[in-house]
């Protein structure tokens, strides 16, 4: 079989992937974004590809174009754009009846101000296609809500004037991150920060978490909601229950082999080779 | 062996390293991107872009 690996930058997460191919005697092919060029036709000779993509916008056409072409990709096109937009994730999620945070979505300063007037402070702006915890914004008061109202549409881009309003979930200094690849949930880990972005991309510190139904549960239904395949899920712990934040489709699991003791590399690996023989 | 493009200080590879992989300066703590294996060369990485993540 021939694999081909979609990459931009090499990270210790590609480097697993690579070394857990060739373990396997796979002859990958490396295929950088930042040289590709599509005319349309069919193209890569090979017969299934692994998205590891650092960018957002090229997974989301490079997916499309390779799909285009007969490629059978994981993560599919359809999973990169539902979850590389938190707007699509959150419709999946609620098409598919699984719980999440309150929000709202509004497109002008006024009716995201009325919006979050009526969800009630706190609130968490966030844009709609992002991710590490960047540009997040934890509104406490009007005040707040006005100046980083104003601020996103006179500084931003025009995307950053769909306003992505989720109501502020009180976790007490940790998240759980879920792993699903397939229909099984293979690991979580606890991410604990003092801050309230428990990213560990920005320095929340991730111990093992034991993967019960009620985790096992909602991952997956998460992972199926958007179109499964490899995915990490976030998940809110609340006192009616856990639910989803959002749902990543390049996850990064560098942090999340020794904690867990999960060779999630090589599970990663196996779904690919699996979904293709 | 190349040098860090920042500092100068002596890079060499591990066996298996691949285009593309990010490296860090041991001296100077920079990241730095491998961008050939023969002569080796490095770079340094790109800023992060707005659309990076998971």
């Amino acid at each position: 079989m021939k694999v081909g690996l979609l990459h931009s930058l090499v990270r210790k997460e590609e480097k697993l992937l690579i070394d857990e191919f060739q373990r396997r005697g796979i002859n990958l092919q490396m295929i950088d974004d930042r040289k590709l060029v599509f005319d349309l036709e069919p193209i890569p000779n090979v017969d299934i590809v692994l998205e590891r993509s650092i960018n957002h916008s090229r997974s989301l056409y490079g997916l499309q174009l390779l799909e285009t072409a007969g490629v059978h990709c994981v993560n599919s096109a359809k999973v990169a754009a539902i979850c590389g937009d938190k707007i699509l994730t959150s419709v999946a999620l609620k098409k598919a009846g699984v719980k999440q945070p309150s929000l709202r979505v509004a497109f002008t300063e006024a009716s995201a101000l009325a919006a979050i007037e009526e969800l009630g402070y706190p609130v968490v702006l966030k844009p709609a296609v992002g991710s590490w915890g960047r540009l997040l914004s934890k509104v406490n008061d009007r005040e707040s809500a006005e100046a980083i109202l104003e601020h996103k549409s006179v500084l931003g881009s025009y995307h950053h004037s769909i306003f992505y309003i989720q109501k502020f979930v009180e976790k007490k200094g940790r998240d759980i991150r879920s792993f699903v690849v397939g229909d099984q949930c293979i690991a979580a880990i606890y991410r604990s920060s003092e801050h309230w972005i428990t990213n560990t991309a920005r320095g929340a510190v991730a111990t093992g978490c034991e993967v019960d139904a009620h985790i096992a549960d909602i991952s997956l239904a998460a992972a199926t909601a958007v179109g499964g395949g490899v995915l990490a899920v976030d998940l809110f712990e609340t006192k009616d229950g856990l639910c989803v934040n959002e749902v990543n489709y390049t996850m990064e699991f560098r942090n999340s082999i020794e904690t867990t003791g999960v060779n999630i590399p090589a599970q990663v690996v196996d779904y690919v080779l699996e979904s293709r023989s | 062996m190349t040098e860090c493009p920042v500092c100068g200080a002596e890079i060499s590879f591990a066996a298996g390293t691949v285009i593309g992989e990010l490296l860090e300066c041991a001296d100077c703590g920079s990241e730095l991107e491998v961008r050939g294996l023969d002569p080796a060369t490095v770079t340094e990485a790109p800023e992060t872009e707005e659309d990076w993540g998971e």
